[in-house]
């Protein structure tokens, strides 16, 4: 097979930024027919090297050759002629548009003047069925799921005639359920003659999918394997550079009394729909609580209850008896609540603050970093010294921007900053999303070294795997209310998915 | 102070001396197709502002009530909002400073200077921080807000004046109580009768009192934080709308200073106006310039008043007409807020070193 003309092949390709070389003389073959997965840590230089082979970069060195020809894609109007499609990881669809306008929008079949739409929707059908994706071709986009969404994006470039597709990340916004449901359609494209270039770090994933794998560290490929050839474990090592494990290393849990307590929680949002339905939550100290659900079902909106970030209509939470319903972010934050946002940059950091200021977020009005009125840069520095070493957070100064930390070092610094707090209750939103694998073990590692302090912990997850492999006891949530409780030695992901799209519900398994 | 020397070092100040240079030989291009001498034209503009002793304080006269509202738009953009309310606030300033300089009898003049001073800035404050309530407690933006409290801030100033302050058969007010004028008689009578007053002092502190304020403060680091990131700050605790009226009241209380010095340092008296006088949008041209950099402002207005005080002897002894340097101005501001040209233009400079950098 390897004497076969590469559909794709990349010859020595770098690409330079000011002060960072994100590909360093990269070569790849794609071989026709195959799923070849390009794995990295963030800020590998994977989506660099992705964007020079769609058009949207052009590489200060080397060559790309389609079956064999050399060509310069200059755009991604040429990429899509050379029978290039990507699928992005954040969909790039019209909501309101339904899935025929929104695949033909840029081509559309035209009939005179007009938009010729019979002849579209026939061939998107056609298309549909041809690789087993099922998209109902009249649909509005935001009437259909997730999955779907990406069934779409899927079409949109074998409609375009994509020989070749990247998918950029595609599994990161799935349900179990849609993953598997992907690797079905992946499997089946393949067998139409197709080729997939598979972007991601998820092992589990390439395992069980892929042909090849090539592995970029830094911008360099590291090594290209044979999946058949290989372990995850080896293919971790070669991705971070050292030894990782991935068993989460914890003892059991020594729940003591309950630290917070939800009670018939009711908040609606805007339009008066209730986001949070008589939802209630205990957690313990000493134990991780790890709320499953698909995204979209009030996890958001619970955290944002609990941090006093959303009005709550009714019902009650207690932090040890204490009322806090309703308090302000302040005053929630004095009474022993840290906070790990979902999203980091949006709530966790000041982006244009520099380390040093983003440590301070919440403390800054407090002696001894507040004298006078004058903040007291001497002790918020100190303390971003200290708290820069202890957890390690990479940067090249502490009065560096917090823009310019790569994510999983900006995480580590929210992470720093909240448990120096030394807080009752740590609520965990997404902490590890975005995060590769050896920023991963870090949080995961903080997490638990908080319960075992007897701190109660609230994790909210995405990701079923981090969720079982980090709980001690998991709730999951389905439309603003917790549907069932569990413990992770007593599930699997096939129950919790089940749980987690609302077809079944249990309740009492962790009460003994 | 080493944030001072990165202000001169860093890459905004030297795209900004760039964008200066590239909208003086814009100007000049321009001056060349309307057939003037750009070089007569530019060394006329300086000699008429360098020149002499008169000339020369009566440039720091136009340049100071500009450092105000370049402040004041500055500030406010700073912590976010986008104060296009200089102007009203500036009115406002003003006819505080004058009711006060009027009405007020019998103080003696270290009370009664600085009261009337106060009064502006109160007063300016204030006015903008209707602009601030209106967006906090409302969600009104604070450009439409503004934009309508500049027309309301006019007019009201006129209907005092008018009612309350009017020096018969003049379209102007009576003069203020000598005891609330801020002018420097000793080096006024130096200069040739400049009007040179204690507010360019004062311009220049607060200046010094925004850096102070803005990058040492509690205060300020919860207005920035408010300015950069809303989301982060209401997540950390802080009021983000009780940050926006506090900022709204300090960016006016820097305008109405301005308006203030008008009164009180340069003309006595206030006048009935026709309309705006316009030194509240030329702040925010001031500011652009200058960054948003208190320090930068300072620089940004001494351009901006060299070039606005000079234009007149341009055309007087150049015969170019004046309204060349506002093509000069606009030049300058469309460079600096359109970076990608700048750059586009070092780019063989920072070519180099980059690949100083790599190697």
């Amino acid at each position: 097979m390897d004497t076969a003309t590469p559909v794709v092949e990349l010859k020595q390709i770098t690409k330079r930024f000011p002060g960072i070389v994100a590909n360093d003389s990269i070569s790849l073959k794609l071989q026709k027919g195959e799923i070849h997965a390009l794995l990295g840590e963030n800020g590998a230089g994977k989506s660099t090297l992705m964007n020079i082979v769609f058009g949207l970069y052009q590489p200060d060195e080397g060559s790309i050759e389609i079956d064999g020809k050399p060509v310069i894609i200059d755009g991604p109007n040429r990429a899509i002629e050379l029978g290039i499609g990507m699928v992005h990881q954040h969909f790039k669809l019209v909501q309101p548009f339904t899935v025929t306008e929104n695949i033909i929008l840029g081509s559309e079949p035209r009939k005179g003047a007009r938009i010729n739409y019979r002849k579209a929707t026939e061939e998107i059908r056609k298309l549909s069925e041809q690789y087993g994706l099922r998209v109902d071709p009249n649909a509005k986009i935001h009437d259909i799921s997730v999955g779907m969404q990406q069934r779409v994006e899927i079409l949109k470039t074998l409609y375009r005639g994509a020989d070749i597709l990247i998918f950029d990340e595609p599994t990161a916004v799935l349900t179990p359920q849609e993953i598997s449901e992907l690797m079905e359609i992946m499997q089946r494209l393949i067998q139409e003659g197709k080729s997939i270039i598979l972007i991601t770090h998820k092992l589990k994933e390439i395992m069980q999918i892929a042909d090849t794998v090539t592995i970029i560290r830094r911008g360099k490929v590291i090594d290209t394997v044979k999946k058949t050839e290989t372990t995850p474990q080896e293919l971790a090592e070669k991705m971070v550079g050292r030894n990782v494990s991935f068993k989460v290393d914890k003892k059991a849990a020594e729940p003591g009394e309950v630290v917070m307590h939800m009670e018939n929680i009711l908040s609606k949002n805007k339009d008066g729909m209730a986001v949070l339905n008589s939802l209630n939550l205990q957690v313990r100290a000493g134990e991780i609580l790890g709320i499953a659900g698909v995204d979209g079902n009030g996890q958001t909106e619970l955290i944002e209850a609990l941090t006093g970030l959303r009005h709550v209509d009714g019902g009650k939470i207690t932090l040890h008896g204490k009322d806090i319903t309703n308090l302000t972010p302040r005053k929630v934050t004095e009474s022993g609540v840290a906070h790990i946002p979902e999203d980091r940059h949006k709530h966790g950091l000041v982006l244009d603050f520099s380390v040093s200021e983003n440590m301070v977020l919440e403390t800054y009005y407090k002696a001894p970093y507040n004298k006078n009125g004058f903040l007291q840069y001497d002790e918020v520095d100190k303390k971003a010294t200290r708290l820069v070493e202890a957890f390690d957070v990479r940067t090249p100064s502490i009065h560096t921007m917090a823009r310019s930390l790569s994510g999983g070092n900006q995480q580590k610094a929210i992470i720093a900053r909240e448990i120096d707090k030394n807080p009752e209750l740590l609520v965990a939103a997404q902490p590890t999303r975005g995060l590769d694998v050896g920023a991963i073990e870090f949080v995961q590692k903080q997490l638990i070294a908080q319960r075992d302090q007897g701190k109660a912990v609230l994790l909210i997850s995405f990701e079923l795997d981090e969720i079982m492999n980090v709980s001690d006891r998991i709730a999951v949530i389905y439309e603003g209310q917790i549907v069932g409780e569990v413990l992770p030695e007593q599930t699997n992901d096939q129950e919790l998915g089940l749980m987690m799209a609302g077809s079944t519900v249990k309740r009492g398994a962790a009460h003994e | 102070m080493s944030k001072l020397m990165k202000i001169f070092t860093g890459d905004s100040f030297i795209l900004s001396i760039v964008a200066i240079i590239m909208g003086l030989i814009l100007g000049a291009l321009v001056m060349l197709i309307g057939g003037y001498d750009p070089f007569e034209a530019y060394s006329a503009l300086l000699t008429r502002v360098y020149g002499d002793s008169y000339n020369f304080g009566e440039a720091i006269r136009e340049m100071t009530p500009l450092i105000m509202t370049g402040l004041a738009f500055a500030f406010a953009a700073r912590t976010g909002l986008f104060n296009i309310g200089g102007e009203g606030q500036f009115l406002i300033g003003m006819t505080a400073a004058s009711i006060v300089g009027i009405h007020v009898h019998g103080l003696p003049v270290y009370i009664h200077a600085p009261l009337a001073v106060i009064a502006g800035a109160v007063f300016g404050g204030l006015w903008a921080a209707i602009a601030g309530y209106l967006k906090a407690a409302r969600g009104v933006n604070e450009v439409i807000s503004c934009i309508m409290l500049n027309w309301i801030g006019l007019y009201l100033s006129n209907m005092i004046i008018n009612n309350y302050a009017l020096l018969d058969g003049e379209n102007r007010s009576v003069d203020i109580q000598p005891t609330a004028s801020i002018a420097i008689g000793w080096l006024s009578e130096m200069m040739g009768n400049a009007r040179v007053h204690w507010g360019t002092v004062i311009a220049l502190l607060a200046a010094v009192f925004f850096y102070i304020f803005m990058w040492k403060t509690k205060q300020g680091y919860e207005l920035r934080a408010v300015g950069f990131n809303q989301d982060a700050s209401k997540y950390a605790g802080m009021n983000v709308n009780r940050n926006v009226v506090k900022a709204m009241f300090i960016s006016g209380a820097f305008a109405g200073l301005g308006g203030a010095f008008t009164v009180l340092g340069v003309f006595g008296y206030q006048s009935v106006m026709a309309s705006s006088p316009g030194t509240g949008f030329d702040g925010i041209a001031v500011a652009l310039i200058g960054m948003n950099n208190p320090f930068g402002i300072i620089l940004g207005s001494i351009l901006f008043g060299t070039l606005t005080y000079g234009s007149a002897g341009m055309s007087f002894s150049a015969d170019v007409p004046p309204e060349i340097v506002r093509i000069v101005i606009g030049a300058i501001i469309f460079f600096i807020a359109a970076q990608g040209i700048v750059r586009w233009v070092l780019k063989p400079f920072y070519a180099k070193r980059k690949k100083e950098k790599v190697l």
